[in-house]
């Protein structure tokens, strides 16, 4: 069973349609890539998922996105828990405005789990001590996210003082500390220099064993490094969904062999 | 026809112009206080209240003043606060449509503008309905009402200023309105919130309109909120009002007390804010 499976979606703000009728299935445990040009619908389609496009003006949503066989727009549906359960991280890091360890402990804190919740979470036994429960977790989630080495004596420091790519891993360590079941990244190396890039691009592959990855990016070489799963968008509509292998190597559309080509951009 | 330098160099000279008119008045008030001030000041009539025969310059301070104003202001300052905040939260996308919030902050502006006498004239009417005398609470209410709309159109400059990519991080991490409100939006706001307090602090401190009809005046510290209570400006505005010339110079006296008053609470709130802020995103 597909871990995330869009149907027959519609997305528009106020008049503009930014996505038709679109249909997709994303695989459990795997890298799906989101890729296409500047404005053809990328992000409006990951922000579906999380419903993360609830909070644009005059949105429009038609059309079913099921998150383990649970449609996260039905009526009554809780789009709050639905945050927890898929993970986001966006172009451009936003630290929330405190240390680096609160930002990892924000989700857990927001949650409102309790110490013992946060020992169980990271695979520890539960001992009753809160302070020690946070910083544990603060560390685990910095591991996961490759940035503990980096920042460990300076837990209490401001987040903004972290350099961009620091900020980046540790928006990955404050998403992943809500233990997710999956990732959304919205080119979340674009505002990166190559060498960060390249440490969220291994962290993503690590990540995979464990959770289900989706990747908007408009760059085809880092869609060829990461996927395995590849969805192309153009203009607002799915053109082509298939395993990587087969995208790169047999695409089926004319549009997706000219994208590849390079022919259109 | 003038040429673009030639236009350059006129409008620099403009600006530069004004910018040292503002300036010169700024300083020619301050200088004017404080050399005026100076002259009249005692260390002692900041402790002592006024003595019989005060006001004809006879012995005694204007502690009863420097208390009542800055309980007056304190108080009107907090409780202002505990609705602008709020308010300001308010005006937020996430709860009023933006025509709501455009409509809330023309009224706003529009309260900001009323002068302090009718508001004054109001905290009368309503305290005279509901059997009060001039007191300290009375006056910290009126006070409150009058420093309210100010406070909260800067309150919502500053909330309006949070970047939507720091609201959005919370969001996507699954906080509710309220929690990345409170949480997030008002800590990243906080620089801006607490100038708004100060802004409306000052403003509050130094109104003498609005107190006139509803704190009263009166030459004794006040023991309890339903006291009447006196306030710097109006002991500045009595004594500078008598033909005495002792009395007038501690009237200046007491408007550099005022404007110390004012400043200390700017540069420390200043402060405050610089080590509050650390955290917050630039």
């Amino acid at each position: 069973m597909p871990h995330i499976s869009i149907h027959k979606l519609t997305v528009s703000y106020g008049g503009h349609v930014a996505l038709k009728d679109a249909s997709v299935d994303i695989p459990d445990k795997r890298i799906t890539v989101i890729l296409g040009p500047s404005g053809c619908g990328k992000s409006t389609l990951l922000r579906s998922v999380n419903r993360l496009n609830d909070l644009h003006e005059e949105v429009s949503v038609q059309g079913q996105v099921l998150v383990d066989g649970e449609d996260v727009y039905a009526a009554g549906a809780d789009e709050l828990s639905l945050r927890a359960k898929v993970g986001f991280l966006s172009q451009r890091p936003c630290p929330l405005p405190m240390s680096v360890a609160d930002n990892v402990s924000f989700g857990p804190r927001i949650h409102r789990l309790t110490p013992d919740q946060m020992l169980r979470r990271i695979g520890l036994e539960p001992r009753g001590d809160r302070n020690g429960a946070v910083s544990l977790l603060v560390e685990h989630y910095l591991k996961l996210a490759g940035l503990w080495d980096e920042v460990k004596d300076r837990l209490r420091a401001p987040a903004a003082n972290l350099s961009l790519g620091q900020q980046q891993r540790l928006a990955l360590a404050r998403a992943l500390a809500v233990e997710p079941e999956a990732i959304l990244a919205d080119e979340p190396t674009s505002a990166l220099d190559p060498i960060s890039a390249q440490l969220i691009e291994k962290r993503f592959l690590a990540l995979k064993e464990k959770y289900t990855v989706v990747l908007v990016t408009h760059i085809l070489r880092q869609a060829k490094r990461l996927a395995d799963h590849v969805v192309f968008l153009y203009m607002g509509e799915v053109v082509e969904s298939a395993p990587a292998s087969e995208f790169f190597a047999s695409p089926r559309d004319p549009r997706t062999r000219a994208y590849l080509a390079g022919e259109i951009s | 026809m003038i040429s673009r330098k030639g236009q350059d160099r006129v409008f620099g000279w403009l600006m530069g112009l004004s910018l040292a008119g503002v300036v010169a008045a700024l300083i020619a008030i301050a200088g004017c206080v404080a050399v005026r001030g100076a002259a009249g000041f005692t260390w002692r009539m900041l402790i002592e209240t006024p003595k019989g025969g005060y006001y004809l310059g006879g012995e005694g301070g204007i502690a009863n003043a420097i208390v009542g104003s800055l309980c007056l202001a304190v108080g009107a300052t907090l409780l202002s606060a505990l609705f602008s905040l709020p308010a300001s939260l308010a005006l937020q996308r996430e709860y009023a449509s933006p025509r709501l919030s455009r409509a809330a902050r023309l009224l706003f502006d529009t309260l900001a503008g009323v002068p302090s006498i009718v508001w004054g004239a109001l905290g009368f009417v309503v305290m005279s309905w509901l059997g009060m005398r001039a007191s300290l609470l009375a006056g910290m209410a009126t006070l409150a009402v009058l420093i309210f709309p100010i406070m909260t159109c800067a309150m919502a400059e500053a909330v309006k200023a949070v970047p939507p990519g720091v609201k959005e991080a919370a969001r996507g991490l699954g906080a509710s309105r309220t929690q990345t409100s409170w949480l997030v939006v008002a800590r990243q706001a906080l620089p801006g919130l607490l100038a708004a307090v100060l802004l409306a602090f000052g403003r509050g401190i130094g109104d003498a309109a609005s107190v006139l009809f509803t704190a009263g005046y009166t030459d004794h510290i006040p023991r309890s909120l339903l006291d009447p209570v006196a306030s710097l400006p109006l002991a500045v505005f009595f004594q500078i009002g008598t033909p005495y010339p002792e009395a007038q110079a501690r009237g200046y006296a007491s408007a550099l007390v005022l404007l110390v008053i004012v400043l200390l609470v700017s540069f420390s709130s200043r402060l405050a804010g610089r080590r509050l802020s650390r955290h917050v995103l630039r």
